[in-house]
């Protein structure tokens, strides 16, 4: 019997490392990667509640979590690909300026 | 027994995300990413969410992961990191911080009073049949939302990834600016 508090370590770490991931690399790809990292930590957290709770809802936040994060995903990446387009590289230290 | 299962998923998903951060190619970092997803899923089917488990394998590690790898492609990235590096001081700040909100995590989720045991569950719980029946009657506003957000996000990417004509500098324009350029220096 593993207790509630092995997932919820195992969450925060999971978010640490996704926090770590956007803090220090500059590639803009590997940005979104930690981010959704991070998404999945939190998903990790809400099933592992939902579990001690037996309470269904923590699945259904699951539910709706994945369907944005896959949304976000798409919505993010082709916006990338259009900046790649404009400016030939995707450095989060060269891409800096509003003005087009 | 369940121990058994758990730690290497634990493992596996931690490393994973390891990977995921440090990895020089972003190819790498995106079967990383895969390792994390599925490491994820295993967790999820022990704690009795199969449907959220194959969802998960289904959407996450079946379209997305898919996804950043077209990207990827699409992009052509032969490296990850620009040789420059303006914050390179700041990156052992970052780690140290991000170290330190590990800990106030890890004491909030062990230190309180959520001692919670595990009570039994109804045998649907988790289940397709389980999770759909909450979702048609108690969160049906959610799930139209849900609908309504994914078409947004499927119009809004093809409407920003779509190439307009002219819009954009391509490589004919430049050298029509030169030779303008060239013109009026000749007068």
């Amino acid at each position: 019997m593993v207790p509630l508090s092995f997932y919820l370590v195992l969450g925060a770490l999971l978010f640490s490392l996704g926090i770590v991931g956007v803090l220090i690399r500059r590639n803009a790809l590997i940005v979104f990667m930690a981010i959704e990292l991070m998404l999945n930590s939190v998903n990790l957290t809400f099933v592992a509640l939902a579990r001690h709770l037996t309470s269904i809802d923590g699945q259904l936040a699951v539910f709706f979590t994945i369907v944005v994060a896959g949304v976000e995903a798409v919505v993010g990446l082709a916006m990338l690909v259009e900046i790649f387009r404009a400016r030939s590289t995707v450095s989060l230290d060269e891409v800096d300026l509003l003005r087009g | 027994m369940e121990a058994l299962i758990f730690v290497p998923a634990a493992v596996l998903a931690v490393g994973g995300a390891l990977g995921v951060v440090l990895s020089r190619r972003p190819v790498h970092s995106a079967l990383s990413l895969l390792l994390v997803l599925a490491s994820l899923a295993v967790l999820y089917l022990l704690l009795w969410a199969q449907f959220i488990a194959v969802l998960q394998v289904v959407i996450y590690a079946g379209a997305i992961v898919v996804l950043f790898l077209f990207v990827i492609m699409l992009l052509h990235m032969q490296t990850g990191e620009p040789l420059r590096d303006p914050l390179r001081k700041q990156r052992p700040v970052m780690v140290v911080v991000a170290a330190f909100f590990l800990s106030g995590l890890t004491y909030i989720v062990t230190a309180g009073g959520v001692a919670l045991q595990r009570g039994a569950v109804a045998p649907d719980f988790g289940t397709a049949e389980g999770v759909g029946r909450a979702l048609f009657t108690r969160f049906l506003f959610p799930f139209e939302l849900a609908s309504v957000i994914l078409l947004v996000g499927i119009v809004a990417a093809v409407a920003i990834a779509k190439e307009v004509p002219g819009l954009m500098v391509h490589e004919e324009s430049t050298v029509e600016e030169a030779d303008v350029l060239a013109a009026a220096a000749d007068h």
